[in-house]
């Protein structure tokens, strides 16, 4: 018998009577154990939704979703013993300390108490919070709660975790801190489902991502082939004057597989032949008199292959700045729609 | 792939009902143990929640003691186990408050995503203001006696008297469990049992006899069950005929448990 995968859901639906919101509309995925996958969406898309089912915290409407072939619904209790969720909101007490709360939930994964105690210690230790760790949390500030969140869900060491946005409100090096703990988690052969409106942290972690919109996923697959499905490579050019930026902009449209996107003196396109297309830019914006500070070619970013599924961009994450010096963070993300 | 065998580990599967009542006690436990460190992480609360039942003694015994008419005997005696039984009634606004608050706060969100017991979360709840309750009416004893309550029955029955009160606030922590349960919000939990308990607490043999009422009134108020209550706890504490009265508490007691318990517990596990 082939073993089943990790995680699998086969036409979710869900819809919530308090506003009539078809919040999930027919999602189906699955992925192997071992491994990370990314679920990408804008707000609303219906992503918490999905999470809160797999963790068996809310029933689906309509279709099946099981975690190592437990079904979420008839094997609920079994299906709770095999996860850790560290929800988009973090679930904590806050009349408890730290240590407390590790603790507690130690214990009511029916680890014995002396083990619970021993791996709230590892825990705090691992997150940083040993100094904090007797103290309420009402004195912890958001970065210190999510953290103590997400060691929450690590406390009975289960196979399958439930990320939900889990580096929202992180500072960068915990952000990073978090990458690494999670690379480690998976590479001890953990499966990870992660949520994120990040898209360097799917690119990053996930092995695998889907990308859902409007409760159903619109493409799935490695971050590298979403990438290539884009089938082009980005070319920006940096103009010395913004007056010339629509001229420009015609002049280059030729080259491009799609419109070129325009915002003050950046020109942002895609070229099927990075190099040639480069070259050519220079030498028609030359023959007009356009004066151009810089050119970069670069990958395209999931950013934009979520641009390309949706027909709307991501509407939050990091900003990035549009400088010259660091064109290759530039995601389009930095500028308004076009 | 359309079909997922249903290959359970035979290790993730609860191994019989036993084991599941032995688990239900752990959770409680825990759950329990969570409420009452929390408490003792704000001693200052314990002291203001402490300061009310107290102050609450001696304006009776000594404000409203020298107005109140057609008591027979010692009006503190008569008072005590009015007061008593009327903590109990407002402290539950307490488990009201709470439950709502988890809900608001999200830590229920995570409790149903681990494999505790589900009705170890209210159970947890009820037992920790079983034992905040017990706390409390020691408090007030310990006044009471000071102020010059005596027993005038013996100390068995005295016991007696404040075992049903405990049975009668457990019961109530159920049904304002249930309440913060459908509020799911602490504001709306406060105000919304207040008008509940008003009624039940002062239109009641607990601070007066029930004869002084309107005729219509005194219909309710003999037969809700803060009066049997406390009718129960005055015979048991002041003397007078005590199986009737004791019989009709511990029948509203079960009454209670065996109705608002299972509402409760229903409320909590009904999928979202
Ligand atoms: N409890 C609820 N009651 C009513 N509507 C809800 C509830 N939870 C979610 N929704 C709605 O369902 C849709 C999907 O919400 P969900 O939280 O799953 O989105 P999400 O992808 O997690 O978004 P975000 O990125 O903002 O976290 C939204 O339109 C939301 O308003
Ligand atoms: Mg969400």
């Amino acid at each position: 018998m082939p073993d089943p995968p990790a995680i699998e859901a086969h036409d979710l639906t869900k819809r919530f009577a308090k506003g009539n919101v078809l919040a999930l509309d027919g999602l189906s995925f699955e992925t192997p154990p071992g491994t990370v996958l990314g679920v990408l969406g804008p707000n609303g898309a219906g992503k918490t939704t999905a999470v809160r089912i797999l963790c068996t915290v809310l029933v689906p409407d309509n279709g099946r979703a099981a975690i190592l072939g437990l079904d979420v619904v008839r094997d609920a209790v079994a299906v709770r013993r095999v996860i850790g969720l560290a929800g988009q909101n973090a679930a904590v007490d806050e009349n408890l300390s730290g240590r407390q709360n590790l603790q507690m939930v130690g214990r009511l994964s029916h680890m014995a108490r002396g083990q619970a105690k021993k791996r709230a210690e590892e825990l705090l230790e691992q997150f940083g919070l040993t100094n904090a760790a007797s103290r309420s949390l009402k004195t912890y500030s958001g970065g210190m709660r999510r953290r103590l969140d997400l060691a929450a869900a690590l406390v009975a060491q289960p196979p399958i975790l439930f990320f939900d946005e889990p580096t929202t409100g992180l500072d960068p090096q915990t952000r990073r801190d978090m990458w690494t703990w999670t690379e480690r988690l998976v590479a001890e052969g953990t499966t990870v489902l992660l949520t994120t409106q990040y898209l360097e942290e799917a690119d990053r972690l996930a092995d695998q991502v889907i990308v859902v919109d409007h409760g159903k996923v619109i493409a799935q697959g490695t971050p590298e082939s979403l990438k290539a499905d884009l089938g082009s490579t980005v070319l920006l050019v940096t103009l010395e004057n913004s007056e010339n930026a629509p001229r420009a902009a015609a002049l280059l449209g030729p080259l491009g597989t799609r419109a070129p996107i325009v915002e003050d003196t950046l020109v942002e396109m895609s070229v099927e032949n990075g190099p040639k297309a480069g070259s050519e830019a220079l030498r028609v914006l030359d023959a007009d008199g356009i004066t151009v500070l810089g050119l970069v070619l670069r990958e395209p970013s999931l950013d934009e292959v979520f641009l390309k599924l949706t027909g709307h961009r991501a509407d939050s994450g990091p900003p990035a700045v549009a400088t010259q010096a660091s064109a290759e963070s530039v995601g389009p993300r930095a500028r308004s729609a076009r | 792939m359309t079909t997922v065998p249903a290959d359970k580990n035979a290790a993730l599967q609860p191994s019989g009902r036993l084991e599941g009542i032995g688990w239900l006690v752990n959770d409680s436990l825990t759950i329990a143990w969570r409420y009452l460190a929390a408490m003792l992480r704000l001693p200052e609360s314990i002291l203001f929640s402490a300061i009310q039942p107290m102050l609450l003694v001696l304006m009776f015994r000594y404000v409203f003691g020298g107005a109140i008419r057609g008591v027979h005997g010692s009006y503190v005696n008569y008072l005590m186990p009015g007061i008593f039984v009327q903590t109990v009634a407002f402290g539950a606004v307490i488990s009201a408050v709470g439950v709502a608050e988890d809900i608001q706060k999200g830590i229920i969100e995570r409790f149903r995503a681990l494999p505790m017991a589900r009705s170890a979360v209210l159970a947890g709840r009820t037992l920790s203001d079983l034992t905040r309750n017990a706390c409390s009416i020691a408090l007030m004893a310990g006044l009471g006696f000071a102020v010059g309550f005596r027993i005038e029955t013996n100390v068995p029955a005295f016991l007696a008297g404040l075992g049903i009160l405990l049975f009668f606030s457990w019961a109530l922590s159920w049904g304002f469990s249930f309440i913060g349960l459908v509020v799911r919000n602490s504001e709306t939990a406060q105000v919304a049992t207040f008008p509940i308990l008003l009624p039940f607490t002062f239109a009641s043999s607990a601070f007066v006899p029930v004869q002084t009422m309107p005729g219509w009134l005194q219909a309710f108020a003999k037969y809700q069950p803060v009066s049997q209550v406390v009718n129960a706890c005055r015979a048991l504490m002041d003397g007078g005929p005590t199986s009737f009265h004791v019989l009709i508490a511990l029948a509203w007691c079960f009454g209670l448990v065996a109705v608002l318990a299972p509402l409760a517990v229903r409320r909590y596990r009904r999928p979202a």
